[in-house]
């Protein structure tokens, strides 16, 4: 089709437009890097906008030279794959149990599983619970109350539905049994759902820092996200009666080399990158999955 | 030839109806696999809504469940008297509101606009949608760091922007003024989630038919004429559901957000949602004199927005598409 005059007009205010979304939408981001790569002294001056004037790896240095922040690290790391794994296999294997249409179970376990959707308790009620079951302040509240979602299960269930049922079916007449035929056949051929899945999982532990706040404040099991946002929380409060122990240390120590905001940035820096890092390996995956529930 | 159909017909069998245990029986490898899950749902889930009680007692925490005072609905009268209550749900109410159309809104015309970038751009294309996908993927801790920066009075770029094109005299201290603050979480919720929440009508304008966008070029239609005309009407079904969808979560308004940037203080009249308001009278006082008003508050909650979260999915399947399950 021949383009007219008119039409490239309009492509141009578009091409702009979406040029200034762009900019939008990466300006905050880049701009937390430029000063993160910045001397801390330097950015003081202000006027950092796009590019470090002067470079320095001070910030990061210090960032992971504290040992509670290193630490944080790790376990945002630990949690966040360990839920991970979990999560995608067991709400994998449910799905794959409720896909078997005839199985006795199935109307039960289904309606039970997504009443769980809606039916909530509540913050108090759900302190009590983990607080009984002793988990509140261990390592194990960022695991066993994550390790199926009901949502997932249905996803991965309607995924599992369109496949060819005579792939089990063959396999079960050989005389695999069910767990055989899930590692062996379903598992595999689920990869695209389960890497969706994955990544859905492993946004929200990574990003979670409620957790922390309400179920397991103890410093040792502290993540990175629950020590940005006291940082944060702390530097919207003008007293900043609250600032961390650790940023008042740095800033009496060595109150020439690094400054809170400065510390900010390469933390916000080291807390995010690593979940963007994961973002484009499964991302040619779940464009096809979304795409496939809206027409489900 | 004929008998013998019949006589085969006869033989097989209708399928004899099996009972529950001898069918459990055949799949008992089925069985022994979902029993865990439905101990672990039953744990996790239902198991929680037992400490609903607590609304209904004069909680101590020192005291066994069956030598609690039971008081009614005390807390319930409690919470329809405080003024606070209907505060924090004006605000709830309020930022879901400005959340759903401004999210709507952008995400619909932002889809309209990616899918017309030119075929001979779609390296640009993917390029715009990729970034566009980033801060989906940001916590909100990290997006309140980035809004306070850019909204800073000193050297955050917004103010300074006002100042050098002399729109304003002296600057703005955006978070601590209530007038901005619901529009600040609106527009950061458009920042945050426009680019992710265009997927699923991109991929619904895929499934339009081309024929229609020749047929309108014919016809004499232009672009926004085409847009207005086949774009908008293909994807109409997925928007309504979508609209309704989410209309069911009108009681979450979002709680990070407001909980972080309104910890300056300055703003707490207005930022202050329900789920801000069950934490904080849940954990107030000391020894856990909260915990039973904060139960109270947050049944509440639970309640309404179970319930309209259902009726929503009803009207939506009513119209034909699928629920959410």
């Amino acid at each position: 089709m021949k383009r007219s005059v008119g039409d490239k007009i309009i492509d141009a205010i578009i091409v702009f437009f979406m040029v200034l979304v762009i900019i939008a939408m990466l300006y905050p981001m880049w701009n937390t890097l430029a000063v993160s790569f910045n001397d801390a002294r330097d950015s003081i001056k202000g006027g950092i906008y796009l590019w470090p004037r002067k470079w320095s790896l001070y910030n990061y240095q210090s960032v992971f030279k504290t040992e509670k922040v290193f630490n944080a690290f790790l376990i945002s790391v630990a949690r966040t794959v360990i839920s991970t794994i979990l999560n995608v296999f067991f709400s994998g294997l449910l799905a794959y149990v409720l896909s078997h249409k005839d199985f006795v179970l199935r109307r039960f376990t289904t309606v039970f599983m997504i009443m769980t959707m809606y039916i909530n308790a509540g913050l108090i009620p759900q302190y009590f619970l983990y607080r009984n079951l002793g988990i509140n302040n261990t390592f194990w509240v960022y695991i066993l109350p994550g390790m199926v979602g009901a949502f997932n299960v249905i996803v991965i269930r309607t995924y599992i539905n369109s496949l060819p049922a005579s792939l089990s079916e063959s396999a079960k007449i050989d005389g695999a049994t069910e767990m055989k035929i899930y590692f062996n056949i379903i598992f595999p051929l689920c990869l695209p759902v389960l890497a969706t899945v994955a990544l859905w999982v492993a946004v929200g532990a990574w990003n979670d820092w409620f957790t922390s706040y309400i179920f397991a404040p103890k410093q040792s099991l502290s993540t990175l996200q629950y020590e940005m946002m006291k940082i944060i929380s702390s530097s919207m409060q003008q007293g900043a009666a609250q600032t961390p122990d650790y940023l008042q240390q740095s800033q009496s120590q060595q109150s020439s080399m690094v400054t809170p905001n400065s510390l900010r940035a390469a933390m916000t820096i080291v807390a995010t990158v690593p979940i963007l890092i994961v973002y484009p390996f499964l991302q040619k995956y779940f464009v096809t999955v979304n795409i496939g529930s809206v027409k489900e | 030839m004929t008998t013998n159909i019949a006589t085969s017909r006869a033989t097989i069998p209708a399928k004899p109806k099996q009972s529950f245990f001898s069918q459990a029986k055949k799949q008992k490898e089925l069985v022994l696999i979902t029993i865990p899950y439905i101990i672990y749902f039953f744990i996790f889930n239902y198991l929680p809504l037992w400490g609903l009680t607590m609304a209904f007692q004069n909680y101590k925490p020192y005291r066994t469940f069956w030598e609690q005072e039971w008081v009614g609905f005390k807390h319930f009268q409690k919470l329809f008297s405080d003024p606070a209550f209907y505060r924090v749900l004006r605000n709830t109410l309020a930022m879901s509101f400005i959340n759903l159309v401004l999210g709507f809104v952008t995400a619909i015309a932002f889809a309209l606009l990616i899918n017309e970038i030119p075929k001979q751009l779609y390296g640009f294309k993917r390029v715009v949608q990729t970034i566009s996908y980033m801060p989906h993927f940001l916590s909100w801790i990290i997006v309140c760091g980035l809004v306070s920066n850019i909204l800073s009075m000193d050297d955050g770029i917004i103010n300074n922007l006002l100042l050098a094109t002399g729109l304003v005299k002296e600057k703005i201290h955006f978070l601590g003024k209530p007038e901005y603050f619901w529009w600040i979480v609106g527009f950061t919720n458009v920042w945050k989630s426009m680019g992710w929440n265009s997927i699923i009508y991109l991929a619904a304008i895929t499934s339009i038919d081309p024929c229609l966008y020749e047929a309108a070029a014919i016809d004499g239609y232009g672009r926004f004429g085409r847009m207005w005309h086949i774009t908008l009407p293909g994807i109409k079904s997925t928007i309504i559901v979508l609209l309704i969808m989410n209309a069911g979560w009108i009681l979450n308004a979002g709680f990070e957000i407001q909980y972080i940037l309104g910890s300056n203080g300055l703003v707490l009249d207005v930022s202050e949602t329900i789920d801000i308001y069950v934490l904080k009278k849940g954990f107030a006082g000391t020894a856990g004199s909260g915990f039973a008003f904060g139960t109270a508050a947050g049944m509440f909650k639970t309640v309404c927005s179970a319930a309209i979260l259902i009726t929503c999915n009803k009207i939506s399947s009513w119209l034909g598409e699928e629920r959410l399950v």
